[in-house]
């Protein structure tokens, strides 16, 4: 009978799972991670995790997902269909985000409180280096080739490019106040980087390591004070980059090769983390204070849905 | 390749015009402090603080030195903590000779006053201590930045809540010190400014510890024509805390005890605030207070010029900060700046209760031609600094 139910079950979870991806947010509030239909629009359920889950992202085969439960100072793996716990990785304290190669082989993990980056062999889950930072990383990326870590340190005011090859810092590039979240370009030309207290979006020339671009937002009616922009992506096209502005409630549509903001759109309250659907025909946002995520039709670029999905939701990641 | 090049060269010219190998740029900054007498305690559960405002600019040295790891420059901290018989202006002026440009001033404002005298423009000094008014509006200090919030910030931060909240009717309670005075005038001040109304307005002579007394002396020194909240004026604490719970009415108690303005709060934690609370108290073993903000944002004002100018002294830091490019990550989730005409800095002005926070003015809907913050304290056409 129980065999049964759960056979059942799985059945059921693994057809929906079939038809249309799956999108996992992290909810900071409420130590667990929503699990969300978001063709269909809903929150199929909520799994604890840990304290304080912020960074997560999908592994290489798609079968894990690694989150940061911050106040457990570890990031763990869990089964991406279970979500039973695989393993806990070495992630050094209060890990808030992390980045993972194209590859899959090595994980980078912000370590705020200790201004330093734990590299982490993910093949045999040890940490294998501590890179020290500015003061308060946050936001980092792994270059498509791999060859770069870039780490961001908010009090700093810097990004880090830490050769992926020495675990050597590089360069540093100095940006504006309290860079938050930082992207790739899918050509690895272009490092896009947010400034929330300054209010812009810098882009930086991968080859000079220099700012070649500043980016700044203006929304009729809405306080400069209140554009506040932290989550950053670009399509693999490099035809649109998408920022997210905070407080100001909206996404920013920016055109990638001309650097016009066209569109803002309105989404949820303090809007914060961006994640694409497979083929980039949606994005999704976290919304941090009206505790819920807006999808987004990339086509159209028009906010279709929004799902309420718990407390604080922080981060997201999406599963074919 | 340019880059390559100017990087590949400029560590040669280095060594061809300096002698030693030490290429890295030294920023020597002091702090200038006086020993404070430990004040009579109100109660028993805050223990006095001998450190304020040093544990801040440590933390700030720290963190710049991690940012100078990566630029080539080195920060240095000398502390002069002047005993109580000590003679301030002459540590000063040593300092002054010893060719300190950068010094953070933690000293009240008439002490503050004679070594600006002293000072004649020679150092920029970041005051981490004063709240006066006056040096906001009239007795304007040159190459002196007040970090703290003045009392009239304080008081307008106030006057914005109450005004959303629409406790119009004030009871002014004033205490007996000459700070007390200066406090209630900011209060009045504000009251006009958001057309509040002081329907009262006592002092408070009561015996100074109130811990026995209170129950009996508030409930009949608050008897007076009906009001929204009771506002106290007592910098020292030497009576607030025993208002609450004890008035004639009841009614909230706001300003130096109950819903406090402040720059700094225990219980402030948004916008990243909790981290700088978490690595404070692990460097100070306390909890971060009004003074060690002030003196870690004027460490940090100090970190962000020089990081961003390559300059360090006092005409140069000065001209940045009063520039349009600096621009402060102070935990409150907006920029902070300098008023260029009183060096006053801008900032959010948090109003706690004891354990929650409650709000952090200007709060929205309050509106300025140019900067919301300004809409907190002296603005440009109100003082005769320039």
């Amino acid at each position: 009978m129980n065999i049964k139910a759960i056979f059942l079950g799985s059945l059921l979870l693994s057809t929906s799972l079939v038809n249309a991806e799956t999108v996992f947010v992290t909810l900071e509030k409420d130590d667990a991670i929503a699990v969300v239909d978001p063709i269909e629009g809903k929150l199929l359920r909520t799994v604890k995790v840990g304290q304080r889950p912020r960074g997560i992202q999908l592994s290489k085969d798609q079968k894990s997902l690694y989150i940061a439960v911050s106040d457990d100072d570890a990031v763990i793996e869990i089964d991406a269909n279970t979500f039973q716990i695989k393993s806990k990785l070495p992630s050094g304290e209060d890990p808030e985000t992390f980045a993972v190669n194209s590859q899959g082989t090595h994980m980078y993990v912000s370590n705020e409180d200790d201004n330093q980056v734990t590299v982490i062999d993910l093949v045999n889950n040890k940490a294998i280096n501590q890179v020290a930072v500015g003061v308060e990383p946050e936001g980092i990326a792994v270059s498509p080739d791999g060859r770069w870590v870039v780490s961001a340190s908010e009090t700093t005011n810097m990004v880090h490019w830490i050769d992926a090859e020495s675990n050597i810092i590089k360069a540093n590039t100095l940006v504006d106040p309290r860079p938050r979240a930082l992207s790739f370009t899918a050509d690895g030309q272009q490092l896009w980087v947010t400034s929330e207290i300054d209010g812009t979006l810098m882009v930086i020339d991968v080859a000079s390591k220099e700012i070649v671009q500043r980016v700044r937002f203006a929304i009729p009616a809405v306080g400069q004070e209140k554009i506040q922009p932290v989550g950053v992506l670009i399509d693999d096209k490099r035809q649109w980059g998408y920022v997210a502005l905070g407080p100001a409630n909206r996404v920013a549509v920016v055109n990638a090769q001309t650097f016009k903001v066209e569109k803002y759109l309105l989404v949820g309250a303090r809007v914060w983390n961006l994640a694409f659907s497979p083929a980039q025909e949606r994005l999704y946002t976290t919304n941090g204070v009206s505790h819920d995520i807006s999808i987004i039709d990339l086509a159209e670029h028009k906010v279709t849905k929004s799902i309420a999905v718990g407390r604080y939701p922080w981060g997201l990641a999406v599963k074919p | 390749m340019a880059k390559f090049l100017r990087l590949f060269l400029l560590p040669i010219l280095l060594f061809s015009s300096v002698c030693t190998a030490v290429d890295i740029q030294e920023i020597k900054i002091a702090y200038l402090t006086q020993e404070k007498q430990v004040p009579a305690a109100l109660s028993n559960l805050e223990p006095f603080v001998a450190d304020t405002g040093l544990q801040g600019a440590l933390l700030g040295i720290k963190d710049n030195n991690t940012t100078g790891q990566f630029t080539g420059q080195s920060y240095q901290l000398k502390q002069e903590i002047v005993p109580i018989s000590g003679d301030i202006p002459k540590v000063f002026s040593a300092l002054l000779a010893q060719g300190y440009q950068l010094i953070i001033v933690n000293l009240p404002a008439a002490k503050l006053l004679e070594i600006q005298k002293i000072n004649n423009k020679q150092a920029l000094l970041f005051d981490v201590h004063t709240r006066a008014d006056t040096f906001r509006v009239k007795q304007c200090l040159t190459n002196v930045l007040h970090i703290l919030p003045s009392r009239a910030m304080r008081a307008d931060a106030l006057a914005q809540y109450m005004l959303k909240k629409r406790w119009r009717r004030w009871f002014l309670v004033v205490g007996a010190t000459a700070e007390d005075k200066l406090y209630a005038q900011a209060i009045k001040r504000s009251a006009k400014r958001f057309g509040m109304k002081i329907v009262a307005e006592k002092n408070w002579l009561h015996s100074y510890d109130a811990r026995r007394t209170a129950q009996a002396d508030v409930p009949v020194f608050t008897q007076v024509d009906d009001y929204d909240v009771l506002v106290v004026a007592d910098e020292q604490g030497l009576f607030g805390e025993y208002v609450s719970y004890r008035t004639w009415k009841p009614r909230p108690v706001i300003g130096t005890q109950g819903l406090v303005a402040t720059a700094w709060h225990k219980t402030h934690e948004q916008w990243g605030a909790v981290q700088i609370q978490n690595r404070f108290k692990e460097s100070a073993g306390r909890s971060m207070q009004e003074e060690d903000y002030a003196a870690y944002l004027a460490m940090r004002s100090i970190g962000e010029a020089v990081t961003r100018t390559k300059l360090v002294g006092t005409e140069p830091v000065k001209q940045y900060l009063f520039s349009e490019r600096f621009k402060l990550q102070g935990y409150k989730g907006k920029p902070l700046t300098f008023r260029p005409w009183n060096g006053q800095l801008r900032q959010p002005v948090l109003l706690a209760a004891p354990t929650s926070l409650v709000t952090a003015p200007p709060l929205e809907g309050f509106l300025h031609p140019k900067n919301e913050l300004d809409t907190l304290g002296y603005d440009q056409p109100e003082t005769k600094c320039q």
